[in-house]
């Protein structure tokens, strides 16, 4: 037992210790290469103004938060739905999100508003829950886990259409922000947006956390989580919205993000080997948040002064994992009818 | 006095709200084995799903231990009740001791962190279950046998009064099947477990129940003692089996007799000729057989195979009306076999029916018939 709790504190250390090193390459990295005594001069002289304070350190600091909030929500589909491929993106539940919040930004802005980050978040759960309570209705139809994920990819091909066509017939010359935000990025981050997604985030956080026994009982298949005395219906409930606010959270603020609910939880169940979500919890947050700080500077700095859509970058190293994920699962139960 | 530890009252069970099975009154004391029984389809699971609350009740009660259980909280029934399901689980990256170990759930607090006695309680059951070896193994790279072992582990850790199983021994083999089961009567008996199960396996029913409940399609058909419910009539009635035969003293199923002239007349005794009527059965040859007493080891199995079977009374010698009974039958047949090599007071006459074979050079070696 103590061997495994070593390894345990082994991995949290290394994964402390990256994130650390992500967090300050990515500050440093960019169109305006600063040093150290630069960054450390400007951290403690807090201006409103100047590149790291007033523009970097909430982008990387966004990144590393909803990155963090994506895979613990990605960790919680994939618990719920006994399916290691569940994610927010690839269940359509971001991409739920990216059209009610692409509509209710033209709504506000046809208004001559701008919308609040709360009002953000509200609209994006919206969406999530709409999405994910079809998702819902298809997973009582079908047990098979390919049938789902393509309704999910198809309830995601529906969304962005419809948000393509209200993005393409609003007029308004914030919608070159908007387009930005549809494919999703972390650029034009705020301090007020991250205090609130920070809030947000954390509290989700340390509930999903306290949730973190009957998820694990929960793992064992219903029958038995209920015999151990899990309230499955209210269990359900509370893992549903959990996971929904932590994406629709992400949504609002960054856009829909692929493959990064997916990528990070099974990184992480690799690198901790045990799925025990008391570990898992702490460490998917800690892993996509590295996992996106390392996307986000490669979409900042790979053709630099541009920046590239975060999704784009989180796609080419999580759709090969996806895929892994499948062609690996297929071959397991091949087996098993052997 | 028996202490009736799970009752059902007037219970009915059924999915959507649309009873399947009525009435169901069930009782079981500590340390009794109840076993359902019946066809697929026939609800078994469906009664199990009902009792361990995974179904809302139709109608009626259960209760446990005096208690309405629709009254007890999910933590109350956890620690009196659990359950060993029929499916197969996958869960991911679980060793076999992490597997037992949730067992623990009821017990442990807030996070589910294991003290130092819940790890003791984990490795105490896996050891009784003869899965100790098996601690730090993979649970979805063991066999089957070994997973239902650990997850009876599971069922045990959870320190329960009641256990329900609902077809443990599906999906093992006959080895693996036994020694679960005896691994069950043995916690039955040490910790005064009561235990309701489904099987499929009539022998094994017939072996370790206590009581016998026959679910058949819309009501309990029969229930009671292992001896009033295993009887030859009742099992083929409850199958609604047409072809084949039950034997109730045995448990053991035989198929189908072969039916018309007998081609073949077999002097068996003693259980010597089972192996011959099964090969003759196998290759759909009918055949006449005797003499034998109807208490002889050979005599229910001609019974279910054979075309004619030429008996005696119990205990007695065989009689001049039997011997020329068969000695008629063996006329009729071409070819005769004996795999009876020992003569004695009881059956004499059956060495006189072998040398009469042999003067009509009827008898043929039991090699010579092919498979």
């Amino acid at each position: 037992m103590k061997r495994v709790w070593v390894r345990y504190c082994a991995c949290f250390a290394l994964l402390a210790a990256l994130l650390a090193v992500l967090l300050v390459w990515n500050v440093c990295a960019g169109s305006v290469d600063f040093t150290w005594v630069e960054i450390a001069s400007a951290l403690f002289r807090p201006a409103g103004e100047g590149i790291i304070w007033g523009i970097r350190l909430p982008r990387v600091l966004a990144a590393a938060i909803l990155g963090g909030a994506l895979a613990v929500s990605g960790f919680l589909l994939q618990t719920f739905f006994a399916n290691p491929i569940a994610g927010p993106f690839v269940l359509g539940i971001s991409s739920g999100a990216k059209l009610t919040v692409a509509l209710l930004m033209i709504f506000l802005l046809s208004r001559g508003t701008a919308a609040g980050s709360m009002t953000l978040i509200a609209g994006a759960f919206v969406g999530s829950m709409l999405s994910m309570g079809f998702i819902l209705l298809l997973s009582r139809r079908t047990k098979q886990m390919s049938m789902l994920v393509i309704c999910g990819v198809m309830i995601g091909y529906i969304c962005s259409a419809v948000t393509d066509f209200a993005v393409t017939f609003a007029d308004d010359s914030n919608i070159i922000n908007l387009h930005n935000w549809s494919l999703g990025s972390f650029s034009g981050t705020s301090w007020d947006n991250v205090r609130i997604m920070s809030w947000v985030v954390f509290v989700s956080l340390g509930l999903t956390f306290l949730l973190s026994k009957p998820i694990g009982a929960y793992q064992m298949g219903e029958v038995y989580a209920q015999n151990m005395g899990v309230n499955i219906r209210r269990f359900r409930i509370e893992l549903i919205l959990l996971s929904s606010i932590l994406s629709a959270c992400v949504t609002a603020f960054a856009g829909p993000i692929s493959f990064v609910g997916i990528a990070a939880p099974h990184l992480m169940k690799g690198l901790f080997r045990t799925a025990k979500p008391i570990v898992m919890i702490p460490a998917c947050f800690l892993g996509g948040a590295a996992f996106c700080l390392f996307c986000d500077l490669i979409a900042r700095t790979a053709f630099a002064p541009t920046d590239m859509s975060i999704s784009s970058v989180t796609a080419v190293f999580g759709a090969p994992i996806v895929i892994c994920l499948m062609v690996s699962r297929k071959g397991g139960r091949m087996k098993e009818e052997l | 006095m028996r202490e009736i530890y799970l009752r059902t009252k007037d219970l009915s069970v059924g999915y959507h709200g649309r009873p399947l099975i009525r009435d169901i009154r069930l009782e079981l004391g500590r340390g009794e084995i109840l076993t359902l029984i019946g066809p697929n389809g026939a609800g078994k699971s469906t009664i199990l799903k009902s009792i361990i609350r995974q179904l809302e009740l139709i109608g009626g009660v259960v209760c446990l231990d005096g208690r309405d259980m629709a009254r007890l909280s999910e933590r109350d029934v956890s620690r009196r009740m659990s359950v060993l399901m029929t499916g197969h689980i996958h869960p991911e990256l679980m060793t076999c001791e992490d597997v037992a170990a949730t067992g623990r759930y009821p017990y442990t607090g807030r996070l589910g962190i294991l003290t130092k006695e819940d790890r003791r309680i984990v490795t105490q059951c896996l050891e009784l279950v003869h899965a100790g070896d098996l601690a730090d193994r993979d649970f979805s790279r063991i066999s089957d046998g070994q997973r239902q072992r650990v997850l009876l582990a599971r069922a045990l850790c959870q320190e329960p009064e009641v256990l329900v199983l609902d077809e443990p021994t599906s999906f093992l083999d006959i080895r693996h099947k036994l020694e679960l089961l005896a691994i069950l009567k043995d916690m039955v008996r040490r910790k005064r477990l009561a235990v309701v199960m489904s099987l499929h396996e009539l022998d094994l029913a017939q072996k370790i129940s206590d009581y016998v409940v026959c679910v058949r399609g819309d009501a309990i058909a029969r229930q009671g003692p292992p001896e009033e419910i295993f009887t030859e009539d009742y099992m083929m009635e409850l199958y609604g089996a047409a072809r084949g035969s039950y034997n109730a003293l045995f448990g053991s199923l035989e198929l189908e007799g072969i039916r018309g002239k007998p081609e073949i007349f077999v002097i068996g005794g003693g259980g010597a000729g089972i192996p011959v009527y099964r090969r003759l059965q196998r290759q759909g040859t009918p055949f006449a057989t005797g003499v034998l007493q109807e208490n002889d080891l050979d005599f229910p199995v001609a019974r279910a195979l054979g075309a004619e079977v030429i008996g005696e009374k119990p205990f007695q010698p065989v009689g001049e009306a039997a011997f020329h009974a068969a000695a008629e039958a063996m006329g009729r047949c071409r070819r005769v076999l004996c795999p009876l090599a020992e003569f004695g007071p009881m059956n004499e006459k059956n060495r006189l029916l072998r040398r009469m074979a042999e003067q009509d050079g009827k008898l043929e070696q039991i090699s010579e018939i092919s498979d």
